[in-house]
């Protein structure tokens, strides 16, 4: 008798296969991978100003665009995906076979790493040509920015199949989950700036692992003259540590605790 | 030992009692077919028996282990069992070989991917995507999945649903072939022929109680109820119950000096006696 395979071994098989059943849903790669470069474009062409000696709109924006295609991709993808193949049947029929739930997990937290590295290699890439995007200078930036995509993308993805077992069906969840991306967007100050908005929507915000990750990026994007700017007057980095840790922890607990397999 | 053992269990949903003191035991290499109407209890004790639902009380044993224990154990138990489900239809953006051989991953001792599409008549479509299948060979494909872990005990929930005549022909062979495996079977299912042509035993499930767990030929009391002579006389039909349908063919036979016109011996189909049980009375 052979060994059943380790769960470890099995979420990279599920990881592969999560990306090719993705790579064949023509409009979920288009929507998911050029939605942010989308957005970059109308926002550059728009707020062509200059926000601080040196810094323009375009690179507070796209400091803002990859927190929240981090929260895009895992949360939002997931919690709308999940419950429509709860719906299927599709997870009830895992449920079924010796695959544990970690690898479950681990192919998507796969899924939703393998298209960050995509969303943000097309950003970079069109960033820097059309809108003079300016990239990190320093090593010690782009390994902020390394933790940053990494733990962004746990926490992202833990959250997303935490969420899963809020919509009621498929269906549904398009609209359950959708505005509070929305409106945890322009909380955040991903896409205005955030010194800019009622302080009662920056307290709200603050709350939410978004407004940590955006300000995480704009550490690695902006100089670091500009983090006098900030409310807190500094970049914060090690207060982002923990509220990412802490939401991480969160998204485990409840994704290994609650995560419903069927839909009744 | 037994494949499957139940004793007194119980399951309510509110003031319902969906199971209401099931003893059940299922011998290794049978198949066994569970009957009921729904909202009989039928999907209740199959879930119960395959850990996807808890129970309030009562003791079972499936391939010795209890299903709604977790952990590696857990794990170890489901490579030895195979599920069919009701209804699925997820994954249409994989062909039919990514997904079995996909699956076939899950297992320590798999089937060979080829042969499983071969058994389930799916070669032709083995690089079609899942969404260009019909309904009939996306209930194959499922099936397929069932049994690509190489299953001591596969569960079938109403796995013909759908096919068309020959296509069931060949799943029936498909299953008698497993069991001649050795694997255990548990189906359900609503096509009584079904049941008469692959079950060694089948239960009658109704309001949540086994009515009576018989062979095919002997629910109800079937092998041993009257049966029905009908012949044509003249242009009127007339029919005869009787427990001795051979002296009275032979009677008729010396009546009309050879051929009897339109004769015809029956005896109750399952379906009559399986209608009587669970109180349906038609015409």
């Amino acid at each position: 008798m052979n060994k059943i395979p380790s769960a470890l071994s099995l979420g990279i098989r599920r990881g592969g296969l999560e990306i090719r059943q993705f790579a064949r849903q023509r409009e979920s790669v288009i929507f998911t991978l050029l939605f942010p470069v989308m957005l970059l474009a109308i926002f550059g062409s728009v707020f062509k100003d200059t926000i601080a000696p040196g810094v323009t709109f375009s690179q507070y924006f796209v400091a803002g665009m990859i927190a929240s295609g981090l929260v895009n991709t895992g949360f939002q993808g997931l919690a709308i995906t999940i419950p429509l193949e709860r719906d299927f049947g599709a997870l009830k029929r895992l449920r079924g076979t010796p695959m544990p739930a970690s690898s479950y997990f681990i192919g998507k937290a796969i899924l939703v790493s393998v298209s960050m590295v995509i969303q943000i290699l097309m950003l970079f890439g069109f960033g820097v040509i059309f809108f003079g995007v300016h990239m990190p200078t320093s090593g010690s930036k782009w390994l902020t920015f390394a933790w940053l995509v990494l733990l962004g993308s746990a926490c992202s993805t833990a959250l997303g199949i935490a969420f899963s077992i809020v919509p009621k069906s498929g269906r549904g969840a398009s609209a359950v989950v959708s505005p509070i991306v929305i409106i945890l967007q322009f909380f955040s100050g991903v896409f205005f700036i955030f010194t800019q908005l009622p302080s009662w929507m920056q307290q709200v915000a603050a709350i939410f692992p978004l407004k940590w990750l955006t300000q995480g990026m704009r550490s690695v994007f902006l100089p670091d003259s500009f983090a006098t700017q900030e409310v807190a007057k500094s970049w914060e980095n090690g207060r982002t540590f923990i509220v990412l840790m802490m939401w991480l922890a969160i998204g485990i607990y409840f994704s290994v605790r609650k995560f419903k397999w069927d839909r009744d | 030992m037994n494949a499957i053992e139940v004793k007194a269990l119980s399951k309510s949903y509110g003031d319902i009692h969906a199971v209401d003191g099931i003893d059940l035991s299922i011998a290794e290499g049978e198949i066994f077919a569970l009957l009921g109407p729904n909202g009989a209890g039928k999907t209740t004790t199959v879930e119960i028996l395959e850990g996807f639902r808890t129970r309030d009380s009562g003791d079972v044993s499936v391939l010795g282990f209890d299903p709604r224990l977790g952990g590696q154990e857990a794990r170890q138990w489901r490579n030895r069992i195979g599920i069919v489900l009701q209804s699925t239809s997820d994954s249409g953006d994989l062909s039919v070989i990514e997904t079995i051989a996909h699956f076939s991953g899950y297992y320590s001792n798999p089937r060979d991917v080829n042969e499983v599409i071969n058994s389930v008549g799916l070669d032709d479509k083995s690089n079609s995507l899942i969404r260009k299948l019909s309904g009939g060979q996306r209930r194959r494909l499922d099936v397929a999945l069932g049994i690509i872990g190489n299953p001591e005990l596969l569960f079938l929930d109403e796995p013909t649903t759908g096919f068309d005549p020959e296509a069931r022909r060949n799943f029936w062979a498909l299953i008698k072939k497993l069991r001649g495996n050795g694997t255990t079977i548990v189906l359900t299912t609503h096509y009584l022929d079904e049941a008469e042509a692959l079950a060694d035993r089948v239960g009658v499930i109704n309001n949540g109680r086994i009515m009576e767990i018989a062979t095919p030929a002997e629910l109800g009391g079937r092998s041993t109820s009257k049966a029905l002579v009908t012949w044509r006389d003249g242009h009127e039909i007339k029919s005869q119950a009787t427990d001795n349908p051979t002296a009275l063919v032979g009677q008729l036979t010396s009546t009309f000096n050879g051929e009897i016109p339109e004769l015809t011996v029956t005896r109750l189909s399952l379906e009559d006696i399986y209608l009587k049980m669970i109180g349906v009375h038609h015409e």
